[in-house]
């Protein structure tokens, strides 16, 4: 039974996952390709050349063939693992992403982890301590942070912390000037600071007011009532009673936020010079690097995915509530 | 019930009830964004002169925002910036909403349709929101038009996912039943029945899907898509100033960012408060 189960949950999300990726390339392909902006003029920059250079070059990137083959060319080549060659990198779109992507995974890993503990640990203490002074505090620090642009915190805290305050680098991953053998973990570790900091402090919000809710809801019901009545009060009862129930949809729900933490690690990437992946798609789509820029686009389809695949294992297999229902049933 | 209400609201508006409070935390909120518009509108082109003997200077009584590098008053550019990513906003929310009305009627039809909105949705929800706007913006050719219509059509799959929920409710609802019973066409029912009862979950969701068109449309100005960098845009305004960072000259981000923010605030809680109103569960809280 359980082994059925499973076996159709895998089949599922795969079919779901194939058919998405089809669907994601497709139609972003035919975005770009509905672009009037020229890919050659992006490939020569600002350089002039001769219309019959150009022709020739129009000849070599295949510009005029019809678009159907040009999807099917790239298709193919995607199928095999081939992304093509970023045109402002000049190597393998491939290899673009697979360093780029360590780093922003780096940060975004690390300011989900910092955002998901703090968020929850906030939304604990508004909601065990809903109304009072504590409470509303919290709320309105979640409430102005839903509304502040990602960027303009991280200009701020650069502006504090970098500029005024000189503790922190003003930006790249790594020192200027040192050879890649040279940077330390500490380098590494002191360019990350900032821009973690930044999302995290962002990341709170959505989390903190769920948990908060949540919490809420779990005190007033039957079973914490008869609780108190027992003599049980204060953290404990928040503990073994709240803690428990609000933990799962609130990782739930963090899981289902990858997609937000995206969208967040461009901006912030863009503002610290972090040499991410949001920082390559900014790059590559302001001077039109196709290949690179859908490159990104599937990769971050990808990431998005598996985020909400999580948060759906978490819901159907873990989460004892379920269980007990699929039981009774 | 009510004599505890009454106790617990002695503050500043101590004799007002709860609806008045709202009425006016919205009137209020209304007429700071409609002064910062119309003011956007009558300043038209003020920021451009340019007054090189008075470049960079902190913020002072005669300019609060201080100015830039080119001597321009921050607080008019600021004013400016504000209220194109209004007016962008509104524009941008309005087409989501119309969009979301369509795909929400279309959803009402039938099986098939409306596994096809649900698909389109979660099409639209797999790529990041910001990567999203970039793709369409580029799309459309980039500059101003393409942000703008990038923004407009990606706003609507939150606010359509809530309407489904909405419909399908309504679709177990008897009188439904009856109509069709009746004899009536699904799309009669879609307009005469289901129709009526969306269009204030649809206003509210419209309301406040500004803040997100608003926020959105700064971060992709701010990266440097779209609008050109004559325009008074918040998003041009920050990166510009990310140039002078380093020379200390704070108040370049630090207001225009900060009235950002407080635009974004006004709308949410705008959108909050008339929610409030039309929810008749929260109205006596």
């Amino acid at each position: 039974m359980k082994y059925k189960k499973l076996g159709i949950f895998i089949g599922k999300k795969t079919l779901k996952l194939i058919s998405l990726l089809i669907v994601v390339c497709l139609a972003s392909f035919w975005i770009v390709e509905q672009s009037p902006i020229d890919p050659v003029r992006a490939y020569i920059g600002e350089m002039s050349i001769q219309p019959e250079q150009k022709a020739k070059l129009d000849e070599y990137w295949g510009v005029n063939t019809p678009p159907q083959e040009k999807f099917l060319n790239w298709a193919e080549n995607i199928l095999k693992g081939d992304f093509g060659v970023s045109l402002i990198y000049r190597i393998s779109v491939f290899d673009v992403i697979k360093e780029r992507s360590i780093a922003s995974l780096i940060l975004m890993a690390s300011s989900w982890l910092i955002s998901g503990i703090l968020g929850f640990v906030l939304g604990i203490i508004a909601g065990m301590k809903k109304g009072t002074w504590i409470d509303k505090i919290i709320k309105t620090y979640c409430y102005i942070l839903t509304a502040t642009p990602t960027f303009w915190l991280a200009l701020i805290l650069l502006m504090v912390f970098s500029v005024n305050l000189g503790l922190f680098p003003i930006g790249l991953g790594v020192p200027i000037g040192v050879t890649a053998e040279n940077v330390t973990f500490f380098d590494k570790l002191q360019h990350l600071i900032l821009p973690t900091i930044t999302l995290s402090l962002l990341g709170v919000a959505q989390i903190a007011m769920f948990t908060r809710e949540k919490l809420i809801e779990v005190l007033s019901s039957d079973y914490v009532l008869f609780a108190k009545a027992r003599g049980e009060k204060g953290f404990d009862l928040v503990l073994r009673h709240g803690v428990r129930n609000v933990a799962l949809p609130a990782i739930t729900l963090q899981f289902l936020g990858f997609s937000e933490l995206f969208g967040g690690a461009v901006l912030v990437e863009q503002v610290f010079s972090y040499p991410g992946i949001g920082q390559a798609a900014v790059a590559a789509g302001l001077r039109s690097d196709v290949p690179l820029l859908l490159g990104i686009v599937i990769f971050s389809a990808l990431f998005v995915f598996f985020g909400n695949l999580i948060a759906d294992i978490i819901y159907e297999f873990i989460d004892p509530r379920i269980k007990q229902q699929e039981a009774t049933i | 019930m009510s004599t505890a209400v009454v106790t617990i609201n002695k503050g500043l508006f101590g004799e007002l009830n709860l609806r008045q409070k709202t009425l006016l935390i919205i009137g209020f909120t209304s007429l700071l964004l409609f002064t910062i518009v119309l003011s956007s509108v009558f300043l038209n082109g003020e920021s451009l002169p340019t007054n090189f003997g008075s470049r960079n200077l902190a913020p002072s009584l005669n300019h609060p925002f201080g100015t830039d590098w080119m001597g321009r008053d921050m607080f008019i550019r600021t004013l400016e910036g504000l209220g194109l990513s209004i007016v962008i906003g509104a524009f941008a929310s309005t087409i989501s909403a119309v969009l979301t009305v369509i795909l929400g009627l279309l959803s009402s039809a039938g099986k098939t349709a409306d596994s096809f909105v649900s698909w389109l949705v979660d099409l639209f929800l797999s790529i990041p929101h910001l990567l999203l706007i970039i793709l369409i913006s580029i799309g459309f050719g980039g500059g101003a038009t393409g942000v703008v219509i990038g923004v407009a059509l990606t706003h609507w799959p939150g606010l359509t996912r809530v309407v489904r929920a909405e419909i399908k409710q309504l679709k177990t609802q008897e009188y439904i039943h009856i109509s069709r019973n009746l004899g009536k066409s699904i799309w009669w029912i879609a307009t005469k029945h289901i129709l009526p009862h969306l269009i204030p979950q649809i206003l509210l969701g419209t309301i406040l899907m500004f803040p997100h068109a608003i926020l959105h449309e700064a971060s992709v100005t701010f990266l440097g898509f779209g609008l050109s960098p004559h325009e008074p845009a918040i998003g041009i305004i920050l990166s510009e100033s990310m140039r002078y960072l380093s020379a200390g000259y704070w108040w370049l981000a630090f207001f225009p960012g900060l009235s950002l923010l407080i635009v974004v605030l006004a709308f949410d809680m705008i959108g909050e408060n008339i929610g409030k109103l039309m929810d008749p569960k929260n109205a006596h809280e």
